[in-house]
């Protein structure tokens, strides 16, 4: 196990990129914790898989370096790196059976043919196939191949790091609850370093103590779920989380108030004076509906029941927000004003959140 | 489910029929016809009965031409199956020079079977070929026209020449079917070179090789012309094929009934070997499938 550092780390699948667009992957700065289990979300393109693909060493980053423990392994080829890394598309193989494929890992590195079984049986467990060990993965379904992919991920103990690259995309729901599950228990009882690649936001959320988001190949936030629902960095974390999204308003903000669409709106804390494109975000968690009184106008276009709650969706001026209403409370009769919890407003300045009272500049 | 029964269909197959009647059966059924009888010319036949087919299993001649037959498909299996192996793992994977080598690799595969023939015959040849006058010059004691190995191995160099790419080919579209993740995985799995060859590449190029091996097995198996223009089947009758001896026996000869019994024995033995390939390859193809 060991703590993975990323020093001005960066990547172009083109030889000589010239723009900012060019970069799959834009300069990165940042430690994995030794045992921290971490999802990288993002949606798909923003460079979650060549990182991971960097990690684990299947690709030289075209600029900075990697380094594990303190020690730079760059160039290191992906067996010295001691990586488990599973894909997002089942690789087994065929002409072996469940069981032989469990142990290629372990006998590739020449482990003790007792440790071996020893290993194969209680993954096997974990996934379910002990009665599968001597069948052939020839012709298992890509829910079980996929399966025996993670377990050959799981099967050795001593690895740096487990990366998962989408794994459960191609598992069906159910089973993907149990695994999600057990990657968890398989995390608090080993304590390995674990990154976990999703598009998949309750996937992130329910798996990692830290999230990880990227857009456009830029880390945009690292934090907790929590952090991510109240204080998302970026619209697009605001945006990508939460179901549905972060609503957003363009606004001009000075001191404790913020104007949108002529209404003042007061804000939980005082601001330093905001330049750029400046908006305000407010999860819909925290809209509040009610008929007349202070607030924006707006008007309702249609109420979905998505059982737990209602979402409202809303005309506020022109821009398109959405507002949820708990299972058990009725919209309000003749609801044409939204008002926000003061505390949940958050304000950006040209997508990046900008920390209350402070000169403007990016809050983490 | 209802079928709508309508004997008028028939009619929409009558055109195979009659195509597949002119070009297959009807020629075959010369050929039968000739196997059962003897004739002392004048276009006068006698029933012979099954007499050409004992006398033709009691021949010899045609033990040793199938003999021959037999060795030389299998050095050319033995050595163009893993050329094309190897050739196809060391081609490059994309960009100009993949489509270089595959038209590189396409060009024997274009040339003519007596044209083929012809560039051997004259490349070998000691006064004026380049390979024989710089063997010869070499001190090498090569004749293919004399030496019994050097016209096998001319013929069997010759037909590793033409025919390997088609195996390289058929590996190669395996190969580039394989998505990169199992490569990946392998690396992580730090399984060796070997293992990945053995345990990713060689299953995944299963099928196609079954193919190549099938397609290059019953080309081999009736080879005449390039031999036939390299050596003519000597020196003595050391390349003479099975197709070589048959065309002897038919038109230089002219012993139409045992010619007749030969070729339509020559023809189950192909059939036979073409079902069992058939047969194992469906098989390969369940288990792929399920």
């Amino acid at each position: 196990m060991a703590k993975i550092t990323l020093d001005n780390l960066a990547h172009s699948y083109l030889k000589q990129p010239k723009s900012d667009d060019d970069w799959a992957l834009k300069e990165l700065n940042h430690d994995w914790a030794d045992g921290e289990a971490y999802a990288l979300l993002g949606s798909s393109g923003c460079g979650k898989s060549t990182l991971l693909n960097i990690i684990s060493g299947l690709l030289r980053p075209s600029r900075g370096r990697i380094l594990f423990d303190g020690r730079d392994v760059t160039d290191a080829p992906t067996a010295e790196r001691n990586i488990a890394q599973v894909f997002q598309f089942p690789v087994v193989y065929d002409t072996m059976t469940v069981g032989e494929n469990l142990a290629f890992p372990l006998k590739n590195r020449g482990a003790d043919p007792k440790y071996i079984a020893e290993r194969v049986n209680s993954i096997a467990a974990m996934i379910g196939m002990e009665d599968q060990l001597r069948r052939k993965a020839r012709g298992l379904t890509a829910d079980a191949k996929q399966k025996i992919s993670l377990g050959r991920g799981m099967v050795r103990e001593d690895v740096n790091a487990l990366l998962f690259d989408e794994p459960l995309t191609v598992i069906d729901p159910h089973m993907k609850w149990e695994l999600r599950t057990q990657l968890k228990q398989l995390h608090h009882d080993f304590g390995h370093t674990m990154i976990y690649v999703t598009h998949d936001q309750t996937e992130a959320l329910t798996f990692a103590d830290k999230v990880v988001v990227m857009y456009d190949g830029r880390v945009v936030q690292i934090g907790t779920p929590q952090e991510l629902f109240e204080r998302p960095a970026h619209t697009f974390v605001g945006f990508f989380i939460g179901s549905p999204g972060m609503n957003l308003f363009d606004a001009q903000v000075s001191g404790a108030t913020a104007t949108v669409q002529g209404v003042a709106v007061p804000l939980g804390d005082s601001y330093a004076p905001v330049a750029g494109q400046v908006q305000i975000g407010v999860r819909p968690e925290f809209v509040r509906l009610h008929a007349g009184g202070e607030g924006l106008p707006a008007r309702i276009l249609r109420v979905e029941d998505v059982g737990r709650h209602k979402i409202v969706r809303l005309d506020v001026g022109g821009t398109a927000a959405n507002a949820i209403l708990d299972e058990g409370t009725p919209v309000p009769a003749g609801a044409d004003r939204v008002s926000f919890d003061t505390e949940a407003i958050n304000v950006y300045a040209d997508e990046w959140r900008v920390a209350p009272g402070t000169a403007q500049g990016r809050a983490a | 489910m209802n079928k709508t029964v309508n004997q008028k269909a028939w009619f929409l197959v009558l055109p195979v029929l009659i195509l597949v009647g002119f070009s297959a059966v009807i020629p075959l059924m010369t050929v039968v016809n000739y196997s059962v009888q003897d004739t002392f010319g004048n276009n006068v036949f006698f029933w012979a009965g099954l007499d050409w087919f004992r006398d033709m299993l009691e021949s010899e001649r045609m033990w040793n031409a199938l003999g021959r037959q037999l060795v030389f498909s299998s050095i050319i299996l033995a050595i163009e199956v893993p050329l094309g192996i190897f050739v196809a793992l060391n081609m490059p994977k994309k960009g100009f020079w993949a489509s270089f080598c595959l038209v590189l690799m396409s060009l024997p595969l274009l040339i003519p079977w007596n044209v083929v023939g012809t560039i051997w015959q004259i490349f070998g040849r000691v006064d004026i070929g380049l390979l024989g006058y710089v063997l010869a010059k070499l001190g090498v004691n090569y004749n293919y026209t004399q030496n019994v190995i050097d016209a096998w191995a001319t013929v069997i160099i010759m037909d590793v020449w033409h025919w390997t790419s088609l195996v390289a080919l058929l590996a190669y579209a395996g190969l580039q079917s394989i998505p990169d993740a199992y490569y990946q995985a392998a690396k992580i799995d730090q399984a060796s070179r070997w293992k990945v060859f053995r345990f990713i590449e060689l299953p995944k190029m299963a099928g196609v090789l079954m193919i190549a091996i099938l397609l290059r097995f019953m080309d081999s198996f009736m080879i005449y012309t390039e031999p036939f223009v390299v050596t003519g089947g000597g020196p003595g009758n050391a390349t003479t094929f099975l197709s070589i001896d048959l065309v002897k026996m038919a038109l230089g000869q002219f012993d139409l009934g045992p010619a007749a019994a030969f070729s339509l024995m020559y023809f189950l033995v192909i059939l036979l070997i073409s079902w069992v390939f058939y047969t194992v390859m469906t098989n390969l193809d369940k288990r792929d499938g399920v």
